[in-house]
């Protein structure tokens, strides 16, 4: 008999089944309109990569390529090449001249940012990398590159001679005196 | 020529056709095929005897029920095409016995054929129109008939039962 | 030669409401299974999604019919037509209003029979679809197609053998009459409950719609039959599963619902077809909300629900409603 009556319970389960779907009907959507409508994301969320520059309008890349190294996708190609004070990208020596990311390799995993020695390269969230090609997924340094702050001129810059030797300016500035 | 006569004419060519493309068919999927075509064309001769019933009977019970359970056990057992080598020597005295009975049953259908040619077709149409008709004809003059096919079902779904289960 | 015109005008006008209803069929299930699911569903193609079926139609008129190097060519290109005319010629029966020219041939004596014979013969599409592909997966959903509509079709039978007892006429249009005088209470669904249900169960089964889809389980067989289908083969396919979806509902609509009586349908035409449009629309949301309900059966669970479940209580149905209107109990007539 107690299967029987376990029998009727199940049964008397289903309607219950039932109006919890229909329950969904009065209920609002959940769903986002994705390209009109964007869900808020955390500020350490990994989006795609930006090349930052300092105030000056400098990058701050200098092309040492530990990025690259530390890829575990192997997604990105730097070639360097070097600064003169006529045309200058960055401090110091070296330069990103090549600076390209494979989109469709990078898996976001953010060693780039560890690796880089100046914060150059930033993963942030925003404008996630679409595309219809494969070729238009190969990220270059003219889109990774983010705009001069206002006002200032962009690269290469002419500057004056002995003012950029380092690359790393030393973080908080350590004051020689003490 | 009047229309039902081209249209039966029609009818029984694809009817012949399908039952001789059934045996002829080396794949078994194929001769099933060939059988519920035949079958379908034969529902269609009933609608046109005026016995609609028979003929949805012809397709639900024929076509519909029976020839999906051959194709069922076709597919299930992979059995598309025979394997002559295997299958040949056990089935030796099949084939003289086929073509006996065959004969046998040709020469039947000859002699109804020949017999009641003359007869007019009105009488062919005893079933009438509709389920009403065959059921009063059923269980008032052929009601033993159709009992003892009842019993013989009966038996036969009890032996499958019994036949299959588990001990 | 004007009958003859009269019924092949109104079979291209059914066709037409078969085909047409098949396209938008798709989206209001697409719809009312997200708002069910708290989605949305298809809303960027023309106003509320409403040019989606055009969209989709388009895309699979345009897309390459791939045809498997193994399969056997005449069975794979027929398979789809074999299943999308059955699934067409239902609703030559079906009586749509009070009016004479709002049906095709629902006055025929053995319009029930006639139901039964074409589902009975609509399960070749999806049986010889899966055998041709030559493809395990659907080789596989064929014979579950061909075993669930044998074992389905028997306690459908039942069901509307009770309905026939009832109503005293296997004919369509007669059903519904014997249903429309009197009050909503007249509905067979009041009077015969038990076969309602077992109809609504079988149905189901017969459609191979979630809770039965095991036809096309996803995740054990791909697509079941339809594994090797693209193109407008595959759109075929989908088209007879929907127009079924479609006729059933009216069948529902005819043997439980009252078909397209209701108040003052008996004197206007416009109104019987409208009472039987939104109940047909309420079966078609019914079947799509218990696809967001209710989870796939096991294959075995399946076979021995059909046969040691549906098929006694058919059975008994059957005798009790026979017993009854014996006995002249008041109700059964």
């Amino acid at each position: 008999m107690s299967s029987f009556e376990e029998t009727v319970s199940r049964l008397l389960k289903i309607p219950v089944g039932y109006a919890t779907v229909l329950r969904n009907l009065f209920s609002k959507p959940v769903t986002l309109q994705y390209p009109e409508q964007k869900k808020p994301m955390s500020a350490r969320f990994r989006g795609r990569h930006h090349l930052k520059r300092y105030d000056d309008g400098l990058e701050k890349c200098i092309g040492c390529a530990l990025c690259a190294a530390a890829c575990p996708a192997d997604a990105i190609y730097v070639e360097a090449d070097q600064n003169t004070n006529a045309e200058r990208y960055s401090p110091g020596e070296r330069y990103a001249k090549t600076y390209e990311i494979n989109m469709l390799r990078c898996i976001f995993c953010g060693y780039c940012e560890d690796a880089c020695p100046t914060n150059a390269i930033v993963l942030e969230p925003i404008e996630f990398p679409t595309g219809y090609t494969r070729e238009g997924m190969i990220y270059t340094k003219s889109m990774l590159l983010e705009a001069p702050p206002n006002g200032v001129p962009t690269t290469p810059q002419a500057t004056q001679p002995g003012k950029f030797d380092r690359s790393i300016v030393p973080y908080p500035p350590v004051d020689a005196s003490v | 020529m009047t229309p039902e006569l081209l249209s039966f004419i029609i009818l029984a060519i694809i009817s012949i056709a399908a039952a001789i493309g059934m045996i002829t068919s080396r794949n078994a999927v194929y001769a099933a095929l060939f059988l519920i075509l035949n079958f379908g064309t034969v529902a269609v001769m009933y609608l046109m005897l005026n016995a609609p019933f028979l003929a949805i009977i012809q397709v639900s019970v024929y076509a519909g029920a029976i020839m999906v359970l051959f194709l069922f056990v076709i597919m299930l057992l992979g059995a598309e095409r025979l394997n002559e080598r295997e299958t040949r020597p056990v089935m030796r005295w099949h084939r003289p016995l086929a073509i006996v009975l065959g004969a046998f049953l040709l020469a039947l259908a000859l002699y109804v054929l020949l017999t009641r040619l003359g007869q007019s077709t009105a009488s062919v149409n005893v079933f009438g129109a509709g389920p009403l008709e065959i059921g009063l004809q059923l269980f008032g003059p052929y009601l033993l008939p159709f009992e003892v096919a009842s019993v013989l079902l009966l038996v036969a779904m009890i032996g499958a039962v019994v036949l299959t289960r588990e001990k | 030669m004007a009958p003859i015109l009269e019924y092949t005008l109104k079979s291209i006008v059914l066709l037409l409401i078969g085909a047409g209803g098949f396209a938008y069929m798709t989206l209001v299930e697409r719809k009312f299974i997200g708002r069910l699911q708290s989605r949305i569903g298809p809303n960027r193609v023309g106003p509320f999604g409403l040019l989606q079926p055009m969209a989709d139609g388009l895309k699979l008129i345009v897309k390459e019919s791939i045809t498997p190097a193994q399969a056997d060519k005449l069975i794979f290109f027929i398979a789809p037509a074999i299943s999308v005319i059955p699934a067409l010629i239902i609703f030559a029966v079906i009586p749509f209003g009070n009016s004479p020219w709002l049906n095709l041939a629902a006055n025929i004596n053995i319009g029930v029979l006639y139901v039964l014979a074409v589902f009975s013969i609509s399960v070749y599409g999806a049986v010889l679809g899966g055998w041709s592909s030559n493809n395990k997966y659907a080789s596989l959903g064929g014979l579950r197609a061909s075993a669930q509509m044998i074992s389905y079709e028997l306690a459908l039978g039942l069901s509307l053998v009770a309905v026939v007892l009832m109503a005293g006429s296997a004919s369509l249009n007669q059903i519904v009459q014997y249903q429309h005088p009197g009050n909503i209470l007249g509905w067979l669904i009041f009077r015969q409950p038990v076969a309602a249900v077992l109809f609504a169960i079988t149905a189901m089964a017969e459609l191979a719609r979630s809770p039965f889809d095991l036809v096309e389980a996803e995740q054990e067989l791909t697509a079941g039959f339809m594994t090797e289908y693209s193109g407008m083969k595959f759109a075929l396919f989908y088209m007879s599963e929907y127009v079924k979806m479609i006729a059933m509902s009216a069948l529902f609509t005819t043997f439980f619902l009252g078909g397209w009586s209701g108040p003052g349908a008996q004197d206007s035409w416009l109104l019987s077809l409208i009472y039987f449009g939104i109940k047909m629309l309420v079966c078609l949301l019914a079947i799509v909300w218990t696809r967001a309900t209710l989870p796939r059966f096991r294959y075995d669970k399946l076979m021995a629900f059909g046969w040691k479940v549906l098929l006694p209580i058919g059975l008994a149905n059957v005798m009790v409603t026979a017993l009854l209107i014996v006995l002249r109990v008041p109700g059964y007539r």
